[in-house]
């Protein structure tokens, strides 16, 4: 679990993750806005289903695979939140087509 | 929102905005060479001076002096008239020195007359049981949120492995009011013998100073364990406990967090798909470019800075990519004016003084590089030791090979985090030497480009015939 350092005054971004509002700072990523309320797991696998989450945070493994406004598999550590982002976590494989 | 036109062509396009990009960008556009800067994050400064222009850690001097040394670099290539461009992925390189990249959902192609490539370093592998879990991740990932988003571990956290860089976060955290329940450090005593021999370059250098005052300011807080042999993560869908072997007893210590960390490699993968010839490195136990003085590489145009190059640091990084940019410009503009480079090239070797001791010191051990059993290897392909242990044992001789068996580096992270693993492995089982193994071929795209911006593209008659084959 992470916590802010300080308690930011200007948590001024509004997101939605899987359809929940959740408040970020402007200029966080969204894996670091996801980290930040202690969201446990961003995505199962599509081999196994296992739960995983960001691990290396600078955009090499591709485990804070997430949705954003509805294109798939954006790394979360790479994108900076805006207000009003769509987030969504993805389970296992993708569906064609839906 | 107004687009300003990135435009089809420079003189150099450098690939990277950590210390090496930053310098190189700087000294190539101040000498009057058409320069973009291109990054895929949301800021400079690469991982080293991560958010260092927007970084909301108060007070200023917790993150260390050495972090903000950045700001110049920064500042410089701002001025300088370089072209920097953040957010802007670059997903393939070719030997005729075009450079793809993808900004704001669009892909195009951009000739560059020389390409610096500074894509620095990734962390090593740290393949131990139930590192894929949610609660494990690398010390590099929290130090980025650290700088980047002002978030340090507040619930029991256990840092695991060796290296500076370890020493250097808690001490941060710790500055900061975070929360560092426990040091499990697994650098083997036997390396402290090896080291000795490379003492009096360590001894002269300032990383020493600023090392040990780092590890005595950690130890005064936190509980360190040394000689850690065996590790595993423990949990049914997220961290639960840290297990661990030392001085031959088997401990427990429950965990919510675990900060992996064995150091950090060369980011071959933009170089290697564009077609740099790299080799085995045996002390650093990794793959690197083949260079010559300047970085440049096997390919005629591209030359590779920072660590990138062989890991040696941000200082080093700098001066690297000042040689590299004054070759490129030597090359297209012969003309400009170029300051004598005998100062860069003494302060590189004061910078590299010390980092044979660093090497040797923190080479990490056997049992953390090269698993056995079900630990996973492949994180995306979820391919465990077991399976590429028998299948090299069928006589599979190759990373390449293995792709084919096991599809171990074929997922989204195209090997970043197994292949240095799969290669080992492979090397262990057949009694050879890495380099007589391989590395995985690497391809564009390097990272990922969706269809439609693919089909975006221009189709001018070169890149018709590079895919119709005409």
């Amino acid at each position: 679990m992470f916590k802010r350092l300080r308690e930011n005054p200007v948590e001024a971004v509004t997101i939605t993750v899987d359809g929940s509002a959740l408040k970020a700072r402007a200029g966080d990523t969204v894996a670091a806005a996801l980290l930040a309320h202690g969201v446990s797991h961003v995505r199962t696998t599509p081999v196994s289903g296992a739960p995983r989450a960001p691990y290396c945070l600078m955009g090499v493994c591709f485990d804070c695979l997430v949705t954003i406004d509805g294109v798939g598999n954006r790394q979360a550590c790479l994108e900076p939140v805006r207000d009003g982002m769509r987030v969504e976590t993805q389970h296992g494989k993708r569906k064609i087509g839906s | 929102m107004t687009e300003v036109a990135i435009g089809d062509a420079y003189d150099v396009v450098v690939i990277g905005a950590g210390p090496a990009g930053l310098a190189s960008a700087a000294l190539a556009a101040e000498a009057g060479a058409s320069t973009l800067l291109v990054d895929e994050n949301a800021g400079p400064g690469g991982q080293v001076y991560r958010a260092i222009t927007s970084t909301p850690v108060e007070p200023r001097d917790a993150l260390g002096s050495d972090y903000w040394l950045g700001s110049d670099l920064v500042e410089r290539a701002q001025r300088s008239g370089a072209r920097l461009l953040l957010g802007a992925v670059v997903w393939t390189l070719d030997p005729d020195l075009v450079v793809g990249i993808s900004y704001r959902g669009r892909a195009q192609l951009i000739q560059a007359r020389r390409v610096i490539i500074a894509t620095g370093a990734l962390e090593r592998p740290f393949p131990i049981p139930g590192w894929t879990l949610p609660g494990v991740m690398t010390v590099g990932a929290a130090q980025t949120v650290l700088k980047a988003s002002g978030l340090a571990p507040a619930s029991a956290t256990v840092i695991a492995g060796m290296g500076p860089l370890i020493w250097l976060y808690a001490a941060q955290v710790l500055r900061l009011g975070g929360r560092i329940d426990a040091i499990l450090d697994t650098t083997p005593m036997s390396n402290y013998i090896g080291a000795l021999r490379h003492a009096p370059g360590f001894l002269l250098s300032p990383l020493r100073a600023k090392g040990l005052s780092l590890v005595r300011e950690v130890k005064r807080r936190v509980r360190v364990v040394k000689n850690v042999t065996a590790l595993r993560a423990e949990g049914d869908t997220v961290l639960r406990r840290v297990v661990y072997m030392s001085g031959g007893r088997e401990q427990s210590v429950d965990a919510a967090t675990l900060l992996l960390h064995q150091g950090v490699v060369p980011n071959v993968n933009l170089a290697m798909a564009a077609g740099v010839k790299h080799a085995w490195d045996p002390v650093q136990l990794c793959w690197s470019p083949e260079l010559d003085a300047d970085g440049g590489t096997s390919v005629p145009g591209i030359a590779v800075a920072g660590d990138g190059a062989g890991i040696a640091g941000a200082f080093v990084a700098e001066e690297r990519g000042r040689l590299a940019a004054r070759a490129a410009i030597r090359a297209i503009l012969p003309h400009a004016p170029l300051e004598d480079d005998q100062s860069i090239r003494n302060r590189l070797t004061r910078h590299q003084l010390g980092r044979k001791f660093i090497d040797t010191l923190f080479q990490p051990p056997r049992q953390f590089r090269i698993p056995e059993g079900e630990t996973i290897v492949c994180r995306c392909e979820e391919v465990t030791a077991d399976q590429i242990r028998a299948t090299a044992a069928l006589g599979c001789e190759g990373p390449n090979q293995m792709k084919a068996f096991l599809r171990c580096g074929m997922g989204p992270c195209q090997g970043r985090l197994c292949g240095l693993t799969v290669t080992e492995i492979i090397a262990d089982v057949h009694g050879k030497a890495p380099a007589d193994i391989g590395y995985y071929r690497l391809r564009p795209p390097v990272k990922p480009i969706s269809l439609a911006e693919l089909a975006g593209v221009q189709a001018d008659e070169a890149a018709t015939k590079a895919v119709v084959r005409l």
